[in-house]
């Protein structure tokens, strides 16, 4: 699973991720594995997604949300 | 004054950071530039408690001292090049208490720098609110460094932090937070070595980062990356353990220091706006309905001061005249340059009410919904949600909305949307295509209620956002990307916008381009002016000698004569010369001369095209006067009897305005904001090609 397969309002859990350069940034965002995220809204548009992590609200693409590997 | 101290403010952004900066230093504030970058650097001073002056030095908001873009990329220079100017004795480094898992990880890194670090935990009431329970005690302790509770926007604890300050140490007494070493121990020991660097944490920064650090030498760099290769070190790795490592530190550090209870009552207000503000539909009706404020509030509230700025001048320029002795030195500098620093203030009011508003959707968070919400459509033609602004704000001007890309962190997206944003129909040109509409196009309605007019002039504006798409769609192809392409954004917990910031920033924005864009606007208009003024030898001489025999004198009235006199100076100026040389390229366009003299004069700015045109048909006209001029050049006639201004002809030359960078004003600030003169070179370049190509064939097919 996916966080790009998530719909708005379902949680999971990070687990690894697929792209070694994003996967820095993100969890510098603290999207790390382990932490909690749950899909908060989709843009009007259908991407960018927004997701609530460690305590805020943070944007990303779809394409960019498909590197990341829920448990 | 004396400096004693320099202190560098580092936070995430939204932290509140130069709220604080700007409480700590009042209006003891200057802003430039970071050498080489087009980055606001803000430096201001803060007298301290014990009579001391420390400097505040304002870095870049950065959630990581590895940067994502250029700008932040400026904070681990300044804090790590030894021979920077700006590299502080001591750092601030701001945490927003509601949220302080994700900016600890940036102090932990600047704390592992060893540079003495005192922590500032603003936005302590929000955190309260939010049910989080810090004990700060504790938390200075394991830290290790004095932390002081504030409230920059409340103005609470900003003394004590100043204390915090003035009595802080010269040496750095933080706890490690990890063990630097064990992620590439050899790698560390060895650069510590060669390149003489103690501290094993700025050691392993020089391995990730020597290939964008200036302050390196060639060889340093070189010699990092072979080490890189003999103990095979893998940045990205490194930096993945690194963060993980950085992150443990901080849970068991927040385990024992704060408590939450779980739904925070601001985060679901802030839920609650976005619903409607990120809505399918209210989410664009209300965007849309914000851009057509902002720009109708450019267009038409700017009016008035513009106005007042522009008479101001006038009447400088008239009793300057009048009080100095005439002559070509007096000439030069109230007709010459004063009118160029006229054309350079006019842009204030435009520049201040884009600015304001700027500022006010960046401080409330609304700024990254808008991107959030116009990131799909606008990647697709090469450009960034945060585009649309600057798009927009073209609309009323190019030059403050030229400034407005700074907050485009990307920086292909910010280098395209800058390319573009010139070919936006700009108020300038409106005087320009109301003249020649209202020449050619007939005033009739079709289906009742369009008036041909103004489908015209909407056919124009429409037109230029078209080809600025276009435009941009193709420099994506074109540009080469810097840096990978992230969207990655926090989208910040909606706030009311701090005033005080938003006065600050248009204030700042507009001496900004007053002075480092005001120096080439007025040079520009210095040589326009002396190209329209002068004529090569006696010619003027004999043009004043001409009309002073009496068949001109007793037939016409001194009204007249003075405008025929100035036509004809015009005709013979250096302008007019130009004018006449460059027929021959401008004939294919179906412009003659007297238009190729209007493009030389506008060159500057696009209006003068039509004030120009009331000089060469001798009247008396300007932008608010345009009837007299539109009578003259309705009833010009070519040589052979055939009209000047035909529909071909006016056509032709509003695809030229439409398309040409004539602005001198666009072309100084493009300077400005890309420091390099390539980017307006390679702007006014194409800009003319495409006007020339797009009048051409208008002509061709009208004709």
């Amino acid at each position: 699973m996916r966080l790009s397969q998530l719909e708005v309002g379902e949680t999971g859990i990070v687990k690894e991720f697929t792209d070694l350069e994003m996967s820095v940034k993100l969890m510098e965002m603290g999207c790390l594995p382990g932490e909690e995220v749950r899909v908060s809204r989709i843009a009007p548009l259908g991407d960018p997604i927004a997701i609530h992590v460690s305590g805020y609200q943070l944007s990303l693409r779809k394409r960019e949300a498909s590197t990341i590997i829920l448990q | 004054m004396n400096i004693d101290l320099k202190v560098a403010l580092v936070g995430n952004p939204n932290t509140g950071k130069s709220t604080l900066f700007n409480v700590l230093t009042g209006l003891n504030q200057k802003i430039g530039n970071f050498p080489g970058v087009t980055i606001d650097k803000k430096t201001g001073i803060c007298d301290l408690p014990d009579g001391r002056h420390a400097q505040i030095i304002d870095l870049p908001g950065t959630y990581s001292l590895y940067p994502k873009s250029r700008d932040e990329s400026i904070v681990f220079s300044v804090l790590a090049d030894r021979s920077n100017p700006l590299r502080p004795d001591l750092v601030v480094v701001i945490l927003d208490a509601s949220n302080l898992k994700r900016n600890l990880l940036l102090y932990t890194q600047v704390a592992d720098l060893k540079i003495p670090v005192i922590v500032a935990l603003n936005m302590m009431d929000l955190a309260k609110k939010s049910d989080i329970i810090i004990d700060v005690d504790a938390f200075a302790r394991k830290l290790g460094v004095p932390v002081v509770p504030i409230s920059a926007r409340k103005i609470e604890g900003i003394d004590k932090l100043k204390q915090a300050i003035t009595f802080a140490n010269k040496f750095a007494l933080q706890e490690d937070t990890i063990d630097v070493e064990a992620l590439a121990p050899q790698l560390i020991a060895q650069i510590g070595r060669e390149i003489e660097v103690e501290n094993p944490y700025f050691a392993l920064q020089l391995a990730h980062q020597h290939e964008t650090l200036t302050f390196l030498t060639p060889a340093q760099s070189n010699r990092i990356e072979e080490l890189e290769h003999e103990f095979s070190f893998h940045s990205q790795k490194a930096q993945a353990s690194e963060t993980i490592a950085r992150y443990s530190f901080i849970n068991d550090l927040l385990y024992d220091t704060v408590t939450k209870k779980e739904t925070a009552q601001d985060q679901t207000i802030s839920n609650k706006i976005d619903k409607i503000l990120t809505h399918k539909t209210f989410g664009f009706i209300i965007f849309f309905a914000i851009l057509l404020f902002i720009f109708q509030s450019i267009f038409a509230w700017s009016a008035y001061p513009m106005q007042l700025i522009a008479d101001f001048f006038v009447w400088l320029q008239g009793t300057l005249h009048r009080l100095l002795p005439s002559g070509p030195l007096t000439s030069l500098v109230v007709d010459g340059v004063l009118g160029g620093l006229s054309g350079v203030m006019v842009f204030i009011p435009q520049i201040a009410i884009l600015f304001g508003f700027i500022s006010i959707l960046e401080d409330t968070g609304y700024m990254s919904r808008v991107t959030f919400m116009m990131d799909r459509i606008m990647r697709k033609v090469g450009l960034n949600g945060k585009s649309v602004v600057p798009l927009i704000g073209g609309f009323a001007c190019a030059v403050p909305s030229i400034m407005s890309t700074r907050n485009i962190e990307n920086w292909k997206d910010r280098m395209i949307t800058i390319m573009v944003t010139p070919l936006v129909t700009c108020s300038a040109r409106l005087p320009v295509y109301t003249l020649l509409i209202a020449l050619v196009v007939p005033d009739r309605n079709v289906w009742w209620i369009f008036n041909m007019k103004g489908l015209a002039l909407t056919g124009m504006y429409l037109f230029s956002l078209v080809s600025a798409v276009t435009v941009a769609f193709v420099m994506k192809f074109i540009l080469k990307a810097r840096e990978r392409g992230y969207f990655i954004m926090e989208l910040p917990v909606y706030r009311m916008p701090r005033w005080k910031n938003v006065g600050h920033s248009m204030y700042d924005r507009a001496k900004a381009f007053v002075l480092q864009a005001g120096k080439v606007i007025i040079a520009v208009s210095v040589i326009l002016w002396v190209l329209a003024s002068y004529g090569p030898g006696d010619r003027f001489q004999r043009i004043e000698d001409k009309y002073k025999q009496p068949r001109y004198t007793q037939h016409l009235n001194a009204v007249d004569l003075n405008h025929v006199i100035a036509s004809e100076k015009l005709e013979n100026s250096y302008a007019g010369a130009l004018g006449h040389a460059i027929e021959p390229v401008i004939r294919p366009l179906g412009f003659d001369w007297k238009i190729g003299i209007a493009l030389i004069t506008s060159f500057a700015a696009r209006e003068v095209f039509v004030g120009t045109m009331a000089t060469i048909y001798s009247v008396d006209g300007d932008a608010e006067k345009i009837e007299s001029v539109q009578q003259k050049m309705h009833t010009a006639k070519n040589q052979d009897g055939t009209p000047v201004f035909t529909a071909a002809v006016a056509f032709s030359l509003m695809m030229f305005y439409a398309f040409a960078m004539q602005c001198a004003s666009t072309v100084a600030v493009v300077y400005r904001e890309t420091k390099n003169w390539r980017w307006p070179a390679a702007q006014f370049a194409y800009m003319t090609v495409l006007a020339y190509l797009a009048s051409f064939i208008t002509y061709h097919l009208l004709k």
